[in-house]
């Protein structure tokens, strides 16, 4: 008959359904406007971006709500060079930690429009949003981030955030 | 979505892989494809199905693979009164073990039944195989087990 069979199909997969919460659903509704929504500690007063609705040091709510501006400072960054299955973005691209102005904590985000020997610590930018139809609940709303064009941010603004 | 809205949204977590069988399970995979059913000689002459490349008794490696079945017995079995979306079967089945005839192991699968005074220890299945067009050499090729009188 035909050739031996010698592979099988594994295929191991996982359904979840997320759920995601008071305070992230507040952030995911500030990306479905085009916004950046921090969430300030009562006590220490700091604010953190996609919070997760407690400061992780004080243990209290983040109930205050705070709009923050398009605006950040690349604290730290990769340039991936490395392919894999699933690699939406073609390299060599910049994966950079994003402190925006107002906030204390960085997330993840996505550089372009600057070469990649480019990049550095304390590189001023700014966010691209996608159209406002296409906006919506998600960190995709953001296409990606860019140089704003400003003087480097002082290694001193942002020591405390790496 | 209104302010105060609690997001949620599906979130799928798969890993496709394709993995290598080894030569005693890709004998038995082919043997499915080919519409049969294929064990293995263990120690002492017993005969596993599924075969595995060494005796699960005694560990010592088996060899010689051998025809059996397609009619076999059942030895134990379990009632599923609601599938969940990922069983093999969408209407309530029980998970039947199978020993095939000339087998002296017991084979898992599944036979779908309309309630579970229609399954017991002892009765006789056979397999109802998938059309040769749609077999891959997978145990889904093998659709279900079905009561031997049963019309096929």
């Amino acid at each position: 008959m035909t050739e031996p069979v010698t592979m099988m199909a594994a295929t191991t997969r996982l359904d979840y359904v997320f759920t995601a919460g008071v305070a992230q659903s507040k952030n995911l509704h500030g990306l479905e406007e085009g916004k950046f929504i921090g969430q300030r500690c009562p006590k220490c007063k700091k604010v953190y971006t996609l919070s997760r609705g407690s400061c992780p040091v004080d243990g209290l709510p983040t109930d205050e709500i705070v709009e923050l501006p398009n605006t950040g400072t690349v604290t730290t960054y990769c340039v991936v060079n490395v392919p894999f299955a699933g690699q939406s973005i073609e390299i060599p691209y910049i994966c950079a930690q994003i402190l925006l102005d107002g906030a204390n904590l960085s997330f993840m985000g996505l550089i372009q429009e600057i070469p990649i020997d480019q990049i550095r610590m304390g590189l001023r930018v700014e966010a691209v949003w996608v159209e406002p139809d296409e906006l919506g609940p998600t960190m995709a709303s953001v296409k990606y981030f860019r140089p704003s064009g400003e003087p480097d941010a002082e290694f001193d603004s942002y020591k405390e955030y790496l | 979505m209104a302010e105060g809205t609690n997001y949620s949204a599906d979130h799928v977590l798969e890993y496709p892989y394709v993995r290598s069988v080894g030569p005693v399970v890709g004998a038995f995979l082919t043997g499915l494809r080919d519409g049969k059913i294929v064990g293995i000689r263990g120690t002492g002459g017993k005969v596993v199905v599924p075969p595995t490349e060494y005796d699960p008794d005694t560990g010592e490696e088996t060899s010689g693979m051998v025809d059996v079945g397609p009619e076999g017995t059942v030895t134990s079995w379990s009632w599923v009164p609601h599938p969940r979306p990922k069983h093999p079967l969408t209407t309530p089945f029980a998970w039947v073990l199978v020993r095939f005839d000339g087998a002296d192991t017991s084979f898992l699968h599944v036979m779908p039944a309309s309630g579970p005074d229609e399954v017991h220890t002892g009765m006789r299945v056979r397999p109802e195989f998938a059309p040769e067009a749609d077999r891959v050499g997978h145990v889904n090729d093998i659709r279900h087990f079905v009561p031997v009188d049963a019309a096929s």
